[in-house]
């Protein structure tokens, strides 16, 4: 089959050429709108990330705490909760179950649901990892912290946090890029990412190969740009040795 | 032997390009005995009840179709297999040969026509706004300022567009990913109007919990001609199809569909969907034709 990559070089009302792929004095062509819509993708998934990060952090912190069972039910509670709906069931919870009770929510745009059930859907396995970052470390390290007396919270900070995190970035690695394939389900409630434009594009166009195949390459360099940051975070903090340590634990 | 894969993966993709171009779906029908109808879930025109059943006004006059085309064949049983497709999918699923005809709600436009076949037009859908009651939009200029939802994938998204651009009036489109979560958007508030084909409103208005909340209001955004989508260059099976068409038309039975799946009480909830005849449509029926969309805005 012949390719007509020009497709995207139409605008998007009378789907007539423009000179130089750019629309201008407001009218816009599919680059513009695809450029746009990885936009939103983008921003859906790098806040989702954000948020799934910090809460995941917290949250797989509080299970591991010694002597807060509330803290580590609380903690555990969150995981199995996010952790056992489907990601597209809670972005319609959020959507439109949630608002219908507390009508306030009702104002709040799309865009700030999904970042927030992507976040808590990511942080919840998140905390997971991180909690099992945590529990691979020897009982020694722990132990050794209390003895500097230092605080639950400089134990964390100082000794625990900073060694479990190293251990744990491959499979944050995954989740990482698991997060920008996700956040295709922000189509579902109207945000005008990458598949709605996907969607919308090649039905307009018919030219669905070349749609799908842009959107595609921009998937996944958004998720191998992801990959390599990580794998030069890896390099610059890895430790010499530690693994080694990690990898003989539990004496 | 990379190679050698590559080689037989072209091969494959060759051959099923060929057997998908030079279709002859009547003999294809002959030979296998079986048909495959292509049909819409939840659209105006053809719907599911599930279990595998499907219903509506398009999907009963495709089986009829059908039945003729069995007559015409002279086969003592032909097994009709019912494949839902979706706005996305159809077109592919009709040139790869997955489904022979569809006959749910296609809009037969010059775009499309470059891929497939269209058989007369059936059915003229006027675009139209669907609104709440109370919310006192009259008419498309009271949309200034407003949300409006749009299924995605369909071609109502463009007529939109197009109207803003030129009407001057400015709102904001909130694109629902099926027409059920589309008509939920304007239910629940997130939109205040809905822009669609008349007979998926009027059908989502009839389902949902109170109808006489909802109304159909304002001019005619754009009439589209609705038919049953077929192979492209398949000169043998669209006549088939088409004859069987203009029997139906000719001898009152289409009329008659109409009215039991428009305007009496269908299941699976026994409501009227209440949406008479268009002007349009009856057009259509008295000069069938298989003319494109574009040739409907130029008059």
């Amino acid at each position: 089959m012949a390719w007509d990559w020009q497709v995207f070089c139409e605008d998007t009302l009378e789907r007539t050429p423009v000179q130089g792929c750019f629309g201008k004095g407001g009218d816009i062509t599919y680059l513009d709108w695809l450029l746009s819509a990885w936009g939103w993708t983008m921003s859906v998934s790098l806040l989702a990330l954000l948020l799934a990060l910090l809460l995941g952090t917290l949250v797989g912190t509080l299970r591991t705490l010694p002597d807060s069972p509330k803290l580590v039910k609380l903690g555990n509670a969150w995981v199995e909760l996010f952790r056992n709906i489907p990601l597209l069931v809670q972005i319609f919870l959020w959507y439109h179950v949630i608002p219908t009770m507390i009508p306030a929510l009702q104002a709040v745009p799309g865009f700030v649901l999904v970042v927030l059930a992507l976040g808590f859907f990511t942080s919840a396995r998140i905390a997971e990892q991180v909690r099992s970052g945590i529990e691979t470390l020897p009982r020694g390290q722990r132990y050794a912290a209390m003895a500097m007396g230092f605080t639950t919270f400089q134990s964390y900070r100082y000794v625990l946090l900073p060694a479990a995190f190293r251990i744990i970035i491959p499979p944050l690695t995954s989740e990482t890029m698991s997060i920008f394939k996700n956040s295709s389900v922000a189509f579902a409630v109207s945000v005008a990412e990458l598949t709605m434009f996907a969607m919308q594009a090649q039905e307009e166009t018919s030219r669905g190969i070349e749609v799908y195949l842009a959107v595609t390459g921009l998937y996944v360099v958004s998720a191998f740009a992801i990959n390599r940051i990580m794998a030069v975070i890896e390099k610059r903090a890895r430790i010499p040795g530690l693994t080694m340590v990690a990898g003989s634990g539990g004496h | 032997m990379k190679k050698h894969l590559l080689a037989l993966a072209i091969t494959a993709l060759a051959a099923t390009a060929v057997v998908a171009q030079t279709g002859d779906t009547l003999a294809k029908i002959k030979s296998s005995g079986s048909v495959t109808l292509g049909v819409r879930e939840s659209s105006g025109l053809g719907y599911t009840l599930g279990n595998g059943k499907y219903v509506g006004f398009h999907t009963e006059m495709g089986e009829r179709v059908l039945m003729d085309i069995q007559k015409q064949l002279g086969l003592v049983k032909l097994e009709v297999k019912y494949q839902p497709i979706t706005s996305q999918n159809r077109i592919p699923l009709v040139t790869n040969g997955t489904v022979d005809i569809e006959c749910g709600s296609t809009t037969n436009n010059a775009a499309r026509q470059k891929d497939v076949s269209f058989a007369i037009t059936t059915y003229v859908e006027e675009v139209r706004v669907a609104v709440k009651a109370n919310s006192g939009i009259q008419s498309i200029k009271d949309l200034n300022g407003k949300s409006v939802a749009v299924t995605t994938g369909t071609t109502s998204v463009q007529h939109i567009r197009k109207h803003e651009r030129a009407g001057g009036i400015d709102f904001r489109e909130v694109m629902g990913k099926d027409h059920a979560d589309s008509f939920l958007l304007l239910e629940t508030g997130r939109a205040d109007a809905f822009v669609m084909d008349a007979s998926i409103l009027a059908a989502n208005i009839s389902k949902s919990k109170n109808p006489a909340d909802f109304r159909i209001v304002g001019e005619v955004i754009s009439v589209e001609p609705i038919a049953c989508m077929l192979r492209k260059d398949d000169t043998a099976f669209k006549k088939a199809v088409d004859d069987s068409i203009k029997r139906q038309i000719a001898d009152g039975s289409l009329a008659k569909l109409y009215d039991k799946w428009f305007m009496q009480p269908v299941p699976p909830t026994n409501t009227k969907i209440g949406l008479p005849l268009s002007e349009a449509t009856k057009a259509a029926w008295a000069n069938p034709n298989d003319k494109p969309l574009e040739d409907y805005a130029k008059k």
